[in-house]
């Protein structure tokens, strides 16, 4: 069946809605493609909060909030993103309310804001509540906000399709290729601008925050067409995931005032950032926990991880305000906040790196900020790149938001002047034939396997603490397991809800984007936010204060180029906390 | 510990009706239902369709009946229900292949209580403000997931698909009692009707099933009173 819309956005996740719902604002026919139902998105999961000046408990500036972004990205963070996205995360929380986010609220009517990781007064100085928040399920209301604007707006939901391909000829985007779930069958979607909003791939690790669903689909698709995919090598781990599972623990509860303790019950944040200790942002804790364990001072029998301490809190401030982690560490764990810590890990959670884009959502191809017409990204799957080297806590929610919206009018405007491009059954071709291939291949390689040999690798070799030595390993490793991929074989062969199919494809994209990971790691040699090189542990601003561009070659072949970061207002500096 | 996994099976393209499989596998007590689905499905039974996606209890895409109750399968431990456990699709909407059930009659419900805040009046520079006091009025219903869980449970939904049921009354609910919202009237319309509110026995599967804790039954009567006294 064949499809036509002026905008197309792919993802139903709070960028990809933001996105539709500002295209369509635009007077734009908008349809949204999911593989989801849109209320099912990742973004739900989101915690804790969004991050705008608004200056409702204490004073607070934009300034400062651009200032902590680009500090906290270790200075990877281009500054015309961070001032853009400072500045207008303050309007877009101000729409969301005024879309009717049920935000906490301050006895004096205002939106209620609490204290996060890495946001600062005064250039640093100390925490600032800045981080707008509805309990401890932000992302899940800012999601139900945008899907209950987009049903006032009557927009266009295809649910559970899976898009397979995104058709690019001449170097201009022309539409997708989508697999119905329910049928089985392959659906040609024609527009005239596309946005990829499909949010990230922490399914690559085996300990992770993400959902089942985040498997990088559509940066390994453009990776597989050419298109590049920009500092990959920098993947977030949150330090509070729940152990062992990875489910998330809000750095909300930090902001309230959790502290973690190390197994003999010390506070060992005051060694690693004695200004801000615990509300130090996520790479340096996360690191910091890391070395606690290897230095033996873990918690549990096998002194494998660490505690987040809320005991000494007000049991009304953890029940009012942190209900569902309280709840999640009561079910999984049998564990009581209100009366023992709880164990957590760090735990995979968010991609810095995608999709490069400018700063109104186009999708460049190289480092001369070249665009590909009708292409745009948003979200967590692009890279704008505001988050730089490491992302600050409640930075991921603000930028779906204020880049979606941008993505969406810029989207909407360029459609209005654009043509349809011709498209035919042919293009159904390459997704036809991979799939078939799946269904018919007669090879002994089971996906689940693969998929737990990928996680768990990474995880060995390249997660928070990175060498030259591991990282090439793992190169070797996803050459293997890119070999045995051609010959999985599943024992779905029908057309209905062929979930094992989807599993199948999305095992593909892991190892695609994983490959773009550890390459990209591999050649930065230097530590910079999440990056930590053990055998470069300095931070290289002479040689690496660039961004990278990794580029498919060929199966285990990636090519480089480097796009210099924006600078500004703030000149790199030592960053301590 | 060994578990035995009965489920109920359907498949369009080969099976006139659903038809119970057992499955023996190995679990922890504090594994859940999910991990279990993914046990089959991984090692033993490529075949079997279930939805899933964040995995502890906040997408809602994995409301099943476990143990003839409706639950989350991410939210459900084994050390909670022994060693036989049954699982079967949610109940009163088309089984569409295995525990994957038609979603779209219970979005329809969703859309006709115009769950959106409706407010025509210029808004301010700033947040509307509004105080924790009525903040709190609503805070139920926010946390609903659309899981169906609750929808699903209810007798009347069963014999009478038209119901808008719980969950709709539920989004309906939050709106209606936000201080920001000026729609309540519109709202009442598909409240009113004949596959309204009147329809609710009061039977309570709904509270019970609600993986949230999500007080669904007085919500419902809340929803009644408003419409009842906004009469006179």
């Amino acid at each position: 069946m064949a499809h036509r819309h002026e905008v197309i956005v792919v993802g139903a996740g709070g960028a990809g809605l933001a996105t539709a719902l500002y295209a369509a604002r635009e007077g734009a026919d908008v349809a949204v493609v999911s593989k989801l139902y849109p209320t099912r998105s990742h973004t739900g999961a989101a915690q804790g909060g969004i991050g705008a000046a608004l200056g409702n408990v204490e004073e607070d500036h934009w300034e400062w909030h651009m200032f902590d972004t680009v500090k906290g990205g270790d200075y990877l963070t281009d500054q015309d993103a961070a001032e853009v996205f400072a500045k207008e995360v303050i309007e877009a929380v101000i729409e969301l309310e005024h879309m009717g986010l049920p935000f906490d609220r301050l006895p004096n009517g205002k939106i209620a804001q609490r204290r996060f990781g890495g946001h600062t007064k005064d250039w640093g100085k100390a925490p600032v509540h800045r981080a707008a928040h509805a309990a401890d399920r932000t992302g899940h209301m800012i999601l139900q906000t945008l899907y209950q604007q987009c049903v006032k707006h009557n927009i266009t939901f295809y649910n559970e399709f899976h898009v397979t391909d995104v058709i690019l000829e001449d170097g201009v985007a022309k539409g997708l290729v989508a697999l119905e779930l329910a049928t089985g069958e392959l659906h040609l979607f024609q527009a005239k601008a596309i946005v990829i909003a499909s949010g990230g791939f922490g399914r690559i690790y085996k300990v992770t925050s993400n959902a089942y669903t985040l498997t990088g689909d559509l940066q390994a698709i453009l990776y597989r067409k050419g298109l590049p995919l920009e500092d990959m090598e920098f993947y977030q781990f949150h330090p509070t995931g729940l152990y062992p599972l990875g489910i998330l623990l809000t750095e909300g509860a930090r902001g309230e005032g959790g502290i973690l303790r190390n197994g003999l019950g010390e506070r060992f944040m005051e060694r690693y950032a004695p200004t801000i200790k615990d509300l130090a942002p996520r790479d340096v804790v996360a690191r910091a926990m890391y070395l606690e364990v290897r230095e033996g001072r873990g918690a549990g029998p096998k002194k494998d991880h660490v505690l987040l301490d809320l005991t000494h809190l007000p049991p009304e401030v953890i029940e009012k305000k942190l209900p569902d982690i309280t709840e999640f560490s009561r079910i999984y764990l049998g564990v009581d906040p209100l009366k023992e810590p709880v164990p957590v890990m760090p735990t995979a959670h968010y991609a810095m790196g995608g999709i490069p884009t400018t700063l109104w959502g186009q999708v460049i191809q190289d480092e001369k900020n070249t665009v590909v017409p009708g292409l745009y990204a948003a979200g967590e799957a692009a890279c704008v790149s505001l988050h730089g080297a490491n992302r600050l806590g409640t930075n991921s929610l603000g930028d779906l938001v204020v880049f979606g919206r941008r993505a969406g009018i810029h989207a909407a405007r360029f459609a209005k002047d654009a043509d349809y491009h011709e498209l035919t059954e042919e293009h159904l071709g390459p997704s036809r034939e991979r799939i078939e291939r799946i269904k018919n291949s007669t090879g002994k390689e089971k996906v689940a396997v693969l998929r737990a040999e990928l996680q768990q690798s990474m995880m060995d070799h390249a997660s928070v603490f990175r060498t030259g030595e591991l990282l090439q390993k793992q190169v070797e490793i996803l050459k293997e397991l890119m070999d045995r991929y051609k010959r999985i074989s599943i024992d779905d062969k029908g057309d209905a809800y062929n979930t094992e199919l989807v599993e199948a494809l999305e095992l593909g994209y892991l190892l695609e984007v994983s490959e773009a990971l550890v390459h990209s790691a591999l050649n930065r040699t230097e530590s910079r936010g999440a990056h930590a090189r053990e055998d470069y542990p300095e931070r290289d601003d002479q040689n690496w204060l660039k961004h990278t561009l990794a580029y498919k070659v060929a199966d285990g072949k990636v090519a480089f180029r480097y796009k210099p970061v924006v600078l500004g207002r703030f000149e790199p500096k030592a960053r301590t906390y | 510990m060994q578990v035995t996994l009965k489920i109920l099976r359907f498949d369009p393209a080969k099976d006139q009706r659903p038809h119970w499989q057992t499955y023996q596998v190995e679990a922890e007590p504090t594994d859940r239902v999910l991990d279990l689905l993914h046990k089959v499905k991984w090692e033993q039974d490529g075949t079997l369709a279930f939805r899933r996606s964040c995995g502890h209890g906040i997408c809602g895409s994995d409301a099943m009946l476990i143990n003839g109750r409706n639950r989350l399968a991410c939210k459900t431990l084994v050390k909670d229900l022994g060693k036989v456990i049954t699982v079967e699709p949610i109940r009163g909407l088309p089984v569409e292949k295995d525990l994957i059930v038609d979603m779209e009659p219970f979005f329809a419900a969703y859309r006709a209580v115009k769950p959106f805040l409706i407010n025509e009046e210029p808004p301010p520079q700033r947040e509307r403000l509004q105080s924790p006091e009525e903040r709190e009025r609503f805070d139920h219903g926010t946390k609903c997931i659309l899981c169906a869980s609750c929808t699903t449970s209810c007798p009347v939904f069963w014999v009478n698909g038209t119901y808008l049921g719980p969950a709709a009354i539920v989004q309906a609910h939050r709106f209606i009692f936000d201080s920001r919202d000026r729609g309540k009237r519109e709202r009442f319309k598909a409240l009113g009707s004949g596959s309204g509110v009147w329809r609710c026995r009061t039977a309570y599967n709904c509270t019970e099933a609600c993986p949230r804790e999500i007080p669904v039954t007085q919500l419902i009567e809340e929803v009644k009173r408003e419409i009842l006294f906004d009469r006179f």
